[in-house]
């Protein structure tokens, strides 16, 4: 777990830099984390998440794109897949940082998963195409908002 | 009571076979798309399958065209043999694939001009000859110097690719016939291939199709004709050992 903290300190000192400068930090490509107990507790890059935000990031196919593999409780006439179980509930079975932890590397529950690792570390990552290397496939902002949402499906 | 064991016994026995089975894109195609497949005028891949017998009988550099050895509608080409590429070539140290072998034809025995992997003129060739194999079981031969060829190519089906991360066997061997949004997901087999994809309207052979997964998962295809794209090939044709040969399946 220790490897995963190593880029931690420096974004902080990045984002701090920003925030004295006066600017709006944008978002830095990766922010570091941590598991502890098959949970991430602490949100990633310190962002707050906003559950309408997240629903629109799960059920768009070009961003979360949650729907391919999961059916969502969500009212729109939408074609769900079924690689996943279904997400209606999932707050009352987990945890705010275990529902964290599944969207951010599944891989962790399950080192077979199917599921992408939507925070995975880039340099863990094979052969990624030259328009998405040295960034994960979602932005911590969008992995925040996505656990918004999640979280109130209880 | 006993009728539930006898159930639960039963599956004991038949899941390990249902498990470890070969199955045709065929099996999760709509009642429709199967139809047309099987449509001898309606299938739109034999468009691809027509141009390939077209090229077949254009003259190469030295005025031979393929006819001129392989007979007018290729039948002196044995079908079983088609259904056995890629096949190693012992004076070159590797594995052939079909459509190498075509472009060997054109460069060795027409005199040129040389066939490019990529270009659409290869994959219509090598449509028409495999359909000259319809029905034809897949009999890859994965011994002797084969054997390092399929296990490359197996370590790239399970390779985790690009910013998606998912390896090829994540979905076609633990998820074939669930839903990917709308779409079956099939086991990955190469017995139809060349293949019309409904999706995008067009043929694509292994290496395209398999350049289009990796793309879809955002990550770097490799060249078409490649060497991991001939292990690839090796591996995914030889998985599919016994299937009959559809070309041109109908795929999604």
């Amino acid at each position: 777990m220790k490897r995963f903290s190593i880029h931690f300190g420096l974004v902080l000192i990045l984002v701090a830099g920003r925030a004295v400068a006066g600017d709006k930090p944008p978002e830095p490509a990766y922010f570091s984390w941590q598991v502890k107990d098959f949970a991430i507790d602490r949100p990633l890059g310190g962002r707050v998440g906003v559950a309408e935000r997240g629903m629109a990031v799960a059920s768009d196919g070009h961003r979360g794109n949650c729907l391919a593999c999961h059916l969502l409780p969500i009212s729109r006439d939408e074609v769900f897949g079924d690689l996943g179980p279904p997400l209606a509930g999932i707050a009352s079975r987990q945890s705010v940082g275990a529902i964290r932890l599944h969207v951010v590397d599944q891989s962790y529950f399950n080192p077979e998963t199917v599921m992408p690792g939507f925070y995975r570390r880039p340099e863990k990552l094979h052969r990624v195409a030259k328009a998405y290397r040295g960034r994960p496939f979602l932005s911590a902002q969008q992995i925040e908002d996505v656990v918004a949402w999640l979280a109130t499906l209880k | 009571m006993n009728r539930y064991l006898a159930f639960f016994v039963l599956m004991l026995l038949v899941a390990p076979l249902m498990a470890g089975q070969a199955r045709s894109g065929y099996a999760y195609l709509t009642p429709e798309a199967r139809e047309l497949q099987d449509d001898d005028f309606g299938n739109p891949g034999l468009a691809s399958v027509d141009e390939g017998q077209a090229l077949f009988y254009q003259p190469g550099a030295n005025g031979k065209p393929c006819a001129a050895c392989h007979g007018d509608q290729g039948e002196k080409l044995d079908p079983e043999r088609i259904a056995r590429y890629p096949v190693y070539s012992e004076r070159l140290r590797k594995p052939i694939t079909l459509r190498e072998k075509i472009r060997q034809c054109r460069s060795d025995k027409q005199g040129g001009p040389a066939l490019d992997y990529a270009s659409p003129d290869a994959v219509a060739l090598e449509s028409f000859v495999r359909r000259l194999a319809l029905g034809v079981p897949v009999a890859v031969d994965v011994s002797g110097p084969m054997a390092a060829h399929y296990a490359a190519g197996k370590q790239l089906f399970h390779t985790r690719w690009g910013q998606v991360d998912i390896a090829c066997h994540q979905c076609h061997d633990y998820h074939a016939g669930k839903h990917f949004r709308g779409q079956i997901l099939t086991q990955g087999q190469t017995n139809g291939m060349p293949v019309y994809r409904l999706a995008t309207g067009e043929i694509a052979g292994t290496h395209e199709r398999i350049s289009q997964c990796l793309t879809s998962l955002r990550a770097e295809p490799f060249a078409i004709g490649s060497p991991e794209y001939i292990d690839f090939e090796v591996y995914m044709n030889a998985r599919g050992n016994g299937l009959k040969i559809e070309t041109p399946a109908i795929r999604y």
